[in-house]
This record gives structure tokens, C-alpha cells and sequence, in this order.
């Protein structure tokens, strides 16, 4: 407001803008035409800092990744093949640097979080968005969100320090009753996925509840007034009609997923390996950038330029999941605005 | 009659049955809703039975140490809030910038949705990635500064082959590249959040009515007088928001920082924005990974509690902001 009580008495006294003494800095009007395209030119800078950001991620990681794949010791096709990583393996052969066991890494700890994440948010979802009288909504949906924000070293300690100890003893009894063997490793891919869906569940539910939210009023009287129940209306109009969003939403959070890094460094080991067994030590691509790190690797060695390949495919997979998810995202919004 | 009889009949049993497979629905959904608090609980209960008490004052006045008993963190404690202090200081100009030059300048053209399809798909990017980034960009400079790259060699700069080349503008000491230094960490973890700062930024900004500027513009005010003394400061409290919780994810975020090269043991207070350091959630990762009890289950434990703290603090202030200064229009 003070401004305005230092523009009023200017702008009565004044009939050209090109007067000094118009504007409260004192600056003439000219002056403050430069000065406003000089801010101007600086906010747009900070918007083209994203742009900047992309194109160092870009090259920074292809940069390197290239690099890496000019060297005898590897080459792209072994890369994408072979099924084995053993980027400490003697003699160093083409053979050792198949990034396939990391992708499945990273894929199974990513499906089985989703499994987890995705019915458990898509409920909860409906729950909120549906069913929860205003009060509840206002206490449960901050309570859940703090899920997303408590960090994943946090989550790793949590499935080492809680959950493999569960599945260990549920797999010994199991093993006493039914005589069977079954064997779980200490650093297993199940225990690192129960919690990573646990961290993606706010994801799930909050873009889930968005969509439905935003489904118009309209539709769900409509279908009351045929006659259909509550549990009707929620599975058969406002979840098919909010489907795109959520479906969205699964992406994002299988995305977020695929990228998240601490948990599966505590807690799903570090033994990259081609296997369907979730009870088994496996790795990630993220797992193993970590590892990577955490030690000492000379700069310029080919361990420390293989995280840059594997950093470019883990970028390329979750970039791809993120560009359908947003496509999917926008085309939705058309529908309903 | 009889018929109209049996369809009623009928017709109750029906719909008796859809009531109870909607009661059992409702049951299902409140379960699921509840599993995730359930979770949570587990996970504050487990921290606080095996961390609580280790919860001691030698926390925070020592550095880690052999002796479990003795063991701290205080060099993490101070290297997480320099760091935070750092993001803040980017974050903040560069995140607003953007934001209110996308809602009140930017034309509707190619560009502008470029930048903002850009700006979403930023956010997704894994965080590992960042510091991939910030280790190439910022810590070593893309290797232009080691003694044999073309740049040294044409411009014939006297480079130190280990800490590169170090200058000193208005008598501030400055180093190319930037290298293991707390500034690496703090430019590294601005660019992770930048993204939701843009957006959250974006979001108050819009929330401010198009009435109060078009008042402000009938006044004559320019376009940045309008945003500078009318938007911004309607839209001050939201940013703030969105900011802090921002920063708390940067706060607890390990992953970056350890491909970045910060050090797991730092047993010294930094003094410039070029030390080494390292950060809360590194320094717990690193006693996880110990194996010894004392370190991987109560000393991490104990560090969570703290980190967890500092956290829960950072968020209950954001939401207190939110709720003192929200203006509804």
C-alpha cells in the first residue's frame, strides 16, 4: 500500500510520462523503461536455467557414457546383452558389462513396489475422495503425506532394521510347517520394495484422489439417480472416468521408483544378477552408482565411468515413463476444464 | 399379484446384498487408507525402541569415532545446515525468477511451453542424476582445469594439478572447479529442487486475484512494480511454504551427495564454502552400512531421530505459515 500512496499524487500532477520525478524511484521514464527490460531479461534467465539444466544433464551423462563406450574393454552391444555385471571381474571382457541384471534390478524392486503401492493408493484414493466425510479428509491426507517425506535413508534403515527381519522369521515358519527350503538372503529385493511402495503410496493416492476429485458432480447424480449404490458410483463412473489421471499416476510413481536410490542401497544388496526371486540379494542401477561412489574409485577409471552409462540408462527409462505420464496428464486436464 | 410379490422379493434380497458388499467395500478402503499410518507408526516405534537410548549429547558435540559409545555427528549436523542455508540462498532468487516470469512476462509461444513441459519433466529426473551432473559441471569442471586440457594449455593458466585454478576476486578466494566443497553440494541440491520450487512458487503466484493487478496497472505502475510491491508479497507466504518443504527433501536426501564425493568421515568444522564435509543422512548410511550393531542399529537409529526431528520441525513450520498467513480472496 505504500506504494500506491507514493504513485497517487505523482500520476495527478503529472500529464506527460515523460516528466522526471513520475515514479517513485526518481528514475526518468526512459531509465525505467531499461530497467524493466533488464528484470525482465533476468527472469527469464532463471526460466531458461530448466533448459540449461537439461542440456547439462544431457551432456554431462551422454558426455561420459560415450566415454566409456569408446574404451577397448567395453562395447555397446555386450552392454545391452549380456547378463552378466562384474565390473571387477578379471580379466576385464565385454562380457562383464551387460547392464542386464541392473535393469532387472531396478524393474522387479519397481513392480513389486507398485504392486504394493498401487492398489493400497488407488483405495485409499477412493476412500478420500469418496467415501471420507471433509473432517477425516483434512486429518488423514496431511498424515499420509508425511509418508512422502520422510527420507529414504530413513525407509532403508526401516526394511533392514523391521521388515527382513519379518520375512526371515515368516519364511522359517513357513519352512517348519510346510518342510519346505526356502532361503532369504539377509539383503533381498522383497524387503526393499515393501517400504519403497510404502514411499510411493502418497504419490499414488494424492494424483489418484486429484483425478477423481475433478470428475464433475454431474456425472455421479446422474448415476445416483439410476438408482446405483455408492460402491456403484465409485468403481463404475468416477474411477473409469478419473482413469487417465490415476493411470498417470501409476507411471509417475513407478518412475519414482525406478530412480529411488537409498532405500535399495541399504537394503536389497549388492549382487547383480538375472533372477525372478524377489527373496534373493540383488542390485540396481541406482544400487550400484551408490556403491560405486561410496568407495574410492580413481577418477578415470572404468568403474568410475560405468556409473555414467548406467546413470544414462536409468535417465532414459525414467524419461520416458515421465514424458507418457505428463502426455497422459495433459490430454486429461482438456477433458475436464 | 403373486408376480408383483416375487419381484419384490426379489428385489430386497438384492438389494440387501449390495448394502453388504458396500459395507464390506467401505471396510476394504478404510484398511487400505489405514495401512500407510500403520506403517508410519511401525517405523516410529522401531526408531524410537532401538535409537532413543542413544539419543545422548555425545551426538552432537563429537565426530564419528571407533567407539560406538563415543561416536557423533556433529560434523554432519553443521555440514546438513550449511548446505540447507546454500539451497536457500540459489534456490530461492532463481526458483521465484522463473516462476514469475513463466506466470506474469512469458508470451504464450513454442519457448514458453518448452520451458514448462521442461521444467515438469526436471522434476521426475532421479535424483542420482543431479549428482551425476554436479559432479561432471561443478566438481570437475568438466576437466577443463586439470593441466593437460586444451583450455589450460591455450591460455597457459597456472593450474595446481590438485585443486585446480584458484584466483581471488574483490579478495574472496575462488577455485575452478568447484571440487569436493560445500558449494558443489549446495549448487547440486539446487538444481534437484529447483523444479518444485518453480511450481510451488507458480502456484502462489497464480493464487493471487488478477484484480489486484489490474488496480495496480490502472495506478500506472509498470509491470515490475506491480510484481515487485503487489503479487510478491500477496504471494510470500505460499512461496515460503512450498520453499521449506522443498528444502526439507533436499535435507534428506544422501544420494547425490555421496556421488558428489562428500566424505563419510570429516572429523573438522568447515570454515569456507570450499572443506570438504559431509551430511546427516550420509552420516547415518554410512553407520547402516557398518557391522557392528552399535552403529548399524542404535547410532543410525539414534542420527535418524535427529534427522527425523530437524524434519518434522522444518514441515510443522511450513504448515503453521501456510495456515497463519493464508489469505483466502
Amino acid at each position: 500500500m505504500a506504494g500506491l500512496s507514493r504513485l497517487l499524487p505523482a500520476s495527478r500532477a503529472v500529464s506527460s510520462p515523460d516528466q522526471k520525478g513520475v515514479f517513485s524511484t526518481g528514475l526518468s521514464w526512459r531509465l525505467r523503461r531499461i530497467y524493466e527490460q533488464i528484470i525482465k531479461a533476468s527472469l527469464f534467465l532463471c526460466g531458461l536455467l530448466s533448459v540449461l539444466t537439461t542440456i547439462g544433464i544431457i551432456v554431462s551423462l551422454f558426455g561420459e557414457a560415450i566415454g566409456f563406450f569408446l574404451r577397448p574393454e567395453v562395447d555397446l552391444y555386450h552392454f545391452l546383452t549380456s547378463t552378466m555385471w562384474r565390473p571387477l571381474g578379471r580379466p576385464v571382457s565385454p562380457d562383464n558389462f551387460g547392464i542386464m541384471p541392473l535393469v532387472n534390478g531396478t524393474l522387479m524392486v519397481a513392480v513389486l513396489s507398485g504392486a504394493i503401492a498401487v492398489p493400497l493408493g488407488l483405495l485409499s484414493a477412493i476412500f478420500l475422495s469418496e467415501y471420507a466425510p471433509e473432517r477425516l479428509r483434512s486429518v488423514l491426507k496431511p498424515v499420509l503425506e508425511i509418508l512422502a517425506g520422510v527420507p529414504s535413508v530413513v525407509y532403508g534403515y526401516f526394511a533392514i532394521s523391521f521388515i527382513t527381519p519379518i520375512i526371515r522369521n515368516l519364511a522359517d515358519w513357513v519352512n517348519s510347517i510346510a518342510g519346505t527350503a526356502i532361503q532369504v538372503d539377509f539383503f533381498n529385493a522383497l524387503s526393499a520394495s515393501i517400504v519403497m511402495g510404502v514411499m510411493i503410496l502418497p504419490l499414488v493416492s494424492s494424483i489418484s484422489e486429484d483425478a477423481m476429485r475433478s470428475v464433475p458432480q454431474a456425472l455421479r447424480e446422474g448415476a445416483y439417480a439410476l438408482g446405483a449404490t455408492k460402491l456403484e458410483v465409485a468403481l463404475r463412473v468416477v474411477v473409469p472416468a478419473a482413469l487417465s489421471g490415476i493411470l498417470a499416476g501409476f507411471i509417475l510413481a513407478f518412475s519414482r521408483a525406478a530412480g529411488e536410490t537409498m532405500i535399495v542401497a541399504v537394503a536389497a544388496g549388492s549382487t547383480p544378477r538375472v533372477t525372478l526371486n524377489p527373496l534373493s540379494s540383488i542390485q540396481t542401477m541406482t544400487g550400484f552408482i551408490v556403491q560405486v561412489s561410496f568407495g574410492d574409485t580413481p577418477m578415470g577409471s572404468i568403474n568410475s565411468q560405468s556409473i555414467y552409462a548406467v546413470g544414462a540408462t536409468l535417465f532414459i527409462m525414467t524419461f520416458i515413463m515421465n514424458v507418457i505420464s505428463n502426455y497422459i496428464m495433459r490430454r486429461f486436464r482438456e477433458v475436464y476444464e | 399379484m403373486a408376480g408383483q410379490q416375487l419381484i419384490n422379493g426379489n428385489f430386497e434380497r438384492f438389494l440387501r446384498r449390495k448394502r453388504l458388499i458396500g459395507r464390506i467395500f467401505w471396510v476394504l478402503l478404510l484398511i487400505s487408507t489405514l495401512a500407510g499410518l500403520i506403517m508410519l507408526a511401525a517405523l516410529l516405534i522401531d526408531l524410537a525402541l532401538e535409537g532413543a537410548s542413544w539419543l545422548t549429547p555425545t551426538l552432537f558435540t563429537n565426530y564419528h569415532s571407533r567407539h560406538p559409545e563415543q561416536a557423533g555427528m556433529k560434523s554432519a549436523i553443521v555440514g546438513s545446515l550449511i548446505i540447507l542455508a546454500l539451497t536457500a540462498l540459489f534456490s530461492f532468487p532463481l526458483g521465484v525468477g522463473a516462476a514469475v516470469y513463466l506466470e506474469e512476462y512469458a508470451p504464450k509461444n513454442r519457448l514458453t511451453e518448452f520451458i514448462n513441459i521442461n521444467i515438469s519433466n526436471l522434476g521426475g529426473v532421479p535424483s542420482v542424476v543431479y549428482g551425476m551432473l554436479g559432479l561432471t559441471v561443478f566438481s570437475r569442471g568438466f576437466g577443463l582445469f586439470k593441466p593437460n586440457s586444451w583450455l589450460v594449455q591455450a591460455l597457459n593458466l597456472p593450474v595446481d594439478p590438485r585443486n585446480g585454478l584458484i584466483f581471488s576476486v574483490l579478495g574472496l578466494e575462488m577455485r575452478l572447479p568447484l571440487g569436493n566443497s560445500l558449494l558443489t553440494g549446495g549448487l547440486a541440491m539446487t538444481l534437484l529442487i529447483l523444479p518444485t520450487v518453480i511450481m510451488a512458487s507458480r502456484e502462489a503466484i497464480r493464487a493471487v486475484p488478477n484484480s489486484i493487478r489490474e488496480a495496480a496497472f490502472g495506478l500506472g505502475a509498470t509491470r515490475w512494480q506491480v510484481v515487485s510491491r503487489q503479487v510478491l508479497p500477496a504471494a510470500f507466504p505460499g512461496i515460503l511454504t512450498g520453499m521449506i518443504l522443498a528444502l526439507s527433501r533436499a535435507m534428506g536426501e544422501a544420494a547425490p551427495l555421496i556421488i558428489l564425493g562428500a566424505f563419510t568421515y570429516v572429523p573438522f568444522l568447515p570454515r569456507t564454502i570450499w572443506d570438504q564435509f559431509t551430511v546427516m543422512p550420509i552420516q547415518i548410511y554410512n553407520w547402516i552400512t557398518l557391522p557392528q550393531p552399535e552403529y548399524r542399529v542404535h547410532l543410525s537409529g539414534a542420527g535418524i531421530l535427529v534427522l527425523v526431528a530437524v524434519l518434522l520441525s522444518m514441515n510443522a513450520l511450513a504448515i503453521y505459515l501456510r495456515n497463519r498467513f493464508e489469505k483466502r480472496w
